[in-house]
């Protein structure tokens, strides 16, 4: 009990500092009004003063000036307040089973809502240009970057009609029936026209992608229902931006004409399409451009952020769908831009990404928990239940009335199960709020805002905490781990080749045949243009081997230590594989280019002892030390593990692929966390004859049969272990296109 | 395509019955029959070689193989054939058939198997039920083959790695002098099982239209 109660402690300590500062903050405001003045008024007169007497007023050595940095202080003190209450939760499991995140922090935003109502100030409301421009970008841009392709367009038949018919029905049900509501006289509620309630219907029934990914994240369903709900929350912001518009400039004129709605729908597809458009063309300069950041990759991560947000703004100008813009840009630019950038740079758009949209995140429920407080209200009984009501009602006709016509046209069919989640999983979100935010100003509009909120909060509250539970009682399919296997990357293309082929025997023009064609397009046009040097003709498959291979070499970096030895899956090494008396293995590369890259690692090794190093802050310098430090620990793991697999490491010049166990990776999307008790263990001198002491030093092997074969390798030559580290090395460059090791490592190296 | 007539031989209930295609589909594949063999009874290699749209399909000789192999027929029979008749032509098509949303588990593990077994067939071109490390490194480099200046050392290594995948997985404790002989039906079944092969390996049959099919056509 006593670390929870100190966590919790802690937590209490870290709540009761912040409300302090949010409250010494508002203090501040008031008091500033105050100050200023007078400071104003001090300062003319001192002026004033200044030329008869220059000496009277005292030089003032502290000086107190909030105004200056209000604004930005605020801000930070805000993005504070959400990280702690994002670390708070994860300190305290117990909480975060059962209630969503995103709960939680609506409770949160709630309650710092009050207490800053409680002093008598008014609290920020979620500014809907706040939001647009700068909350929802980053999820958005993080969701659609990291999208997961096969899935996504596997399904994208059934996502489309989701987003596009489903919203639609929604819209129409809820306005209609909201309408038929207002006419009820017991509810007061003439005064609200049917294209006002339209109006609320387009506002209403887009499903949230903020909400849809808090929820789904924590529950981990299975990728097709995933993408769905997912997809289709992403795809329907073309629908919402449409109707939304097209009701409110018809709220105006109090009709709808025929070619009103002929323009609507004319209109739909341009702000898609258009939309879509937006992003394709930017993702193709940004791909084209990270074709030319060898020559400088700290600003790499830099370039696909701002491409993707002047795709969503410049989606925004022309009133287009930004979120697709966003979308189409991420997805458009992401194979190319991956096999232009550093690996670095790939971990930091990846990280970036992660924190961005998490603080976004973030701050959007707390804002939405305080915007709550803070707004004015209008509340009618009858048109808020009746809001919660159709919504749910319209939502579960529209998604079974859907499946029951998708599934003539689908393989996999979706379940009553299926059914079911996707329908529960139809959460409202900050967007809604936000649209509301931004109509006109009247009395309808508190009305609707209050039912708006409340609509967000039923869904996010019980449906976000219900769905957890509901999920594990009707045993839906959860998320498989995602063992990327060499054997299942080869046999998924040899399935695409198989099935394109049975389809090309048939006749039949189906989903293979055109997505081959496009593989092939891709591949003799588009890639050569934006994919740098070699990259741009190496093969899928090949791609994948290399990532693996680096991920692997990573992973034995840095899950071993040197008390600690991985758990070896299985003693089988090459060896038992290959035939007696076969030829010898290959390589992954060629030998002259091996050779080339040989010299190169030897020399810069060398360099390392004697290298001063410049300290430059526009360049990315490789930290030689942690890669020295990398190198001796793999080095060390290679041969611990080479002893227990009973290995004897004698390769006559070459070293054989370093047995391949199937480990488990993370999947791409998400955050690969580095173990870091490492570092403080490596050693500072990586020379080869300190390792060769070290590991007869170091008999850690819990196979005492192996001793004496550990002491024969720790014979080996130095030179072979150079070789072995120099392999893996090697191998790891490969898959990296980083700097040109022959250019880049020298010119910054050498003093 | 005029009126097709049903010809005597064929009985198309005995075929559905075997196939599990309905009688639609069935039409839709004989016409499909016809055409690529100009209208005789039984298809050679030659005829599905001049398909235009599969030179661009790495693997194109596997599959063209598949369909002449004895084993694809559900007979215990092993050898390959040199021309094939529909019947035997339908029968390879229904390997990549859906799977029913009605069917039971076992019907679903049934039929996984039997897709499985069609790959692994074409796989095991030897036919002595395993898969080599030579017949894997063969797989690969037709995988590969149609991507430019690969050299074969790259495929190898990738063969390699893969083939100690499946023995790792397998066998996980081997001695150093032991050989892995090459994967068995049940360590393919075992290391595919992350792909969901009822659903993944098939093929729409219902929605072919005879404009399609005349742009299939042959040029002869």
């Amino acid at each position: 009990m006593a670390p929870i109660q100190r966590s919790s402690t802690l937590r209490l300590t870290g709540l009761l500092c912040l409300l302090f500062l949010v409250f010494f903050s508002r203090g501040f405001a008031s008091h500033d009004a105050v100050s200023e003045k007078s400071s104003g008024t001090i300062q003319e007169d001192s002026r004033g003063q200044a030329n008869s007497t220059a000496h009277k007023k005292t030089f003032p050595v502290l000086s107190f000036n909030y105004e200056h940095v209000r604004t930005p202080f605020e801000i930070s003190l805000w993005i504070l307040l959400a990280l702690f209450m994002k670390l708070g939760f994860h300190i305290i499991p117990t909480v975060s089973h059962i209630v969503p995140e995103s709960c939680l922090l609506i409770f949160v935003g709630l309650l710092v809502g009050g207490i800053i109502k409680a002093t008598g100030e008014q609290p920020p409301v979620l500014d809907s240009n706040l939001f647009f421009l700068y909350l929802l970008p980053p999820i958005i841009l993080d969701a659609g970057y990291f999208l997961p392709m096969r899935p996504f367009t596997e399904n994208i038949g059934t996502i489309l009609m989701f987003a596009v018919v489903g919203t639609l029905w929604n819209v129409f049900f809820i306005g209609g029936m909201m309408y038929a509501v207002c006419q009820i006289d017991a509810a007061k509620l003439a005064h609200v026209d049917l294209l006002s309630c339209l109006l609320f219907g387009s506002i209403i029934s887009a499903v949230d992608p903020v909400s849809v990914l808090a929820v789904f994240e924590e529950i981990h369903i299975n990728e097709l229902l995933h993408i769905l709900v997912f997809g289709e929350s992403l795809l329907n912001d073309a629908v919402t931006v449409v109707l939304y518009h097209l009701f409110k400039e018809f709220a105006h004129e109090q009709a709808i004409t025929v070619t009103g709605a002929v323009l609507g729908v004319i209109s739909f597809f341009v702000v898609s399409l258009g939309g879509v458009m937006v992003g394709v063309i930017y993702g193709i300069v940004g791909a084209f451009t990270s074709r030319f950041t060898s020559y400088s990759r700290v600003i790499e991560p830099l370039f696909v952020f701002l491409y993707s947000y002047m795709a969503y703004l410049s989606a925004e100008i022309f009133h287009l769908s930004g979120i697709m813009s966003l979308i189409a840009c991420g997805v458009i630019m992401r194979p190319y831009v991956e096999a232009n950038i550093s690996h670095k740079s790939y971990t930091t758009v990846k990280y970036f990404l992660k924190m961005w949209s998490s603080v976004s995140d973030t701050l959007i429920f707390i804002f939405l928990g305080v915007s709550t407080v803070a707004g004015p209200h209008t509340w009618n009984w009858i048109f808020v239940i009746f809001t919660v009501i159709f919504c749910l009602v319209s939502r579960v006709l529209g998604v079974i009335g859907l499946t029951a016509f998708i599934n003539k046209f689908r393989i996999v069919k979706l379940t009553k199960k299926d059914q079911f989640i996707i329908a529960y999983g139809g959460l409202r979100g900050a967007i809604a709020f936000s649209l509301g935010f931004l109509l006109n100003n009247n009395e309808i509009k508190n009305l609707f805002l209050t039912a708006i909120i409340t609509v967000i909060f039923f869904t996010v509250f019980v449906q976000g905490m219900t769905i957890r539970p509901l999920v594990e009682l009707l045993a839906v399919k959860k998320k498989k781990e995602s063992k990327e296997s060499i054997n299942e990357e080869i046999h998924t293309q040899f399935l695409d080749h198989l099935l394109t082929g049975i389809e090309d025997i048939c006749g039949h023009y189906g989903h293979h045949h055109w997505k081959d064609k496009l593989n092939r397009f891709n591949k003799t046009y588009v890639k050569r243009w934006l994919i740098a040097g070699e990259r741009s003709t190496e093969p899928q498959l090949i791609s994948f081997y290399n990532k693996m291979e680096l991920k692997q070499a990573m992973m034995m970096v840095e899950s071993g230590s040197a008390a600690k030895l991985p758990t070896i899956v299985s003693t089988v090494s090459i060896r038992n594989v290959q035939a007696k008396g076969s030829p010898k293995p290959s390589r992954a590369i060629s030998k002259s280019r091996e050779e080339e890259i040989r010299r190169v690692l030897r020399a810069n090794l060398q360099n390392t002892r004697q290298r001063l190093r410049s300290y430059s802050r526009y360049e990315l310098l490789n930290d030689a030390l942690e890669d020295d430090i990398s190198e001796a620990r793999f080095r060390k793991q290679k041969e611990m593990e080479r002893r227990m697999s009973h290995y004897l490491t004698v390769p006559a010049n070459r070293q054989e692929t370093p047995p391949v166990r199937k480990v488990f990776f993370q999947p791409e999307h998400k955050v690969y966390t580095y173990d870091d008790s490492e570092s403080p263990r490596g050693r500072a001198s990586p020379s080869c004859a300190d390792d060769v002491s070290e590991l007869k030093e170091t008999p850690e092997k819990p196979d005492q049969s192996s001793t004496p074969r550990a002491n024969r390798d720790a014979e080996l030559k130095p030179k072979e272990q150079d070789d072995q580290g120099d392999q893996l090395k090697v191998s790891r460059c490969l898959s990296d296109p980083g700097p040109n090791p022959e250019d880049d490592e020298d010119s910054t190296f050498l003093p | 395509m005029g009126a097709s007539q049903t010809r005597p031989e064929h009985n198309y209930d005995d075929l559905t019955d075997k196939s599990g295609f309905s009688q639609e589909q069935i039409k839709n594949l004989y016409q499909r029959f016809q055409q690529l063999s100009g209208n005789h009874e039984k298809i050679s290699r030659d005829d599905l070689d001049r398909i235009p749209a599969l030179n661009n399909n790495p693997i194109r000789k596997q599959i063209i193989t598949a369909f002449f192999d004895k084993r694809n027929q559900h007979q215990n029979d092993v050898g390959s054939l040199d021309e094939i008749g529909f019947e035997q032509f339908l029968m390879v098509m229904s390997h990549f058939r859906p799977v029913n949303s009605t069917a039971t588990e076992e019907e679903k593990v049934t039929v996984r198997k039997q897709k499985l077994r069609f790959l692994f067939n074409m796989h095991d071109t030897d036919n002595d039920g395993i898969i080599t490390l030579d017949e894997y490194r063969t797989v690969v480099e037709e995988l590969l083959s149609q991507s430019g200046a690969i050299e074969t050392e790259v495929a190898r290594s990738i063969a390699d790695a893969a083939m100690l995948e499946v023995a790792s997985t397998n066998v996980p404790h081997m001695a150093p002098d032991d050989f892995y002989e090459g994967i068995t039906f049940e360590h393919f079944e075992q290391i595919l099982k992350g792909i969901e092969m009822e659903s993944r390996m098939s093929i729409r049959f219902l929605d072919m239209n005879t404009a399609t099919m005349r742009c299939g056509k042959l040029s002869s």
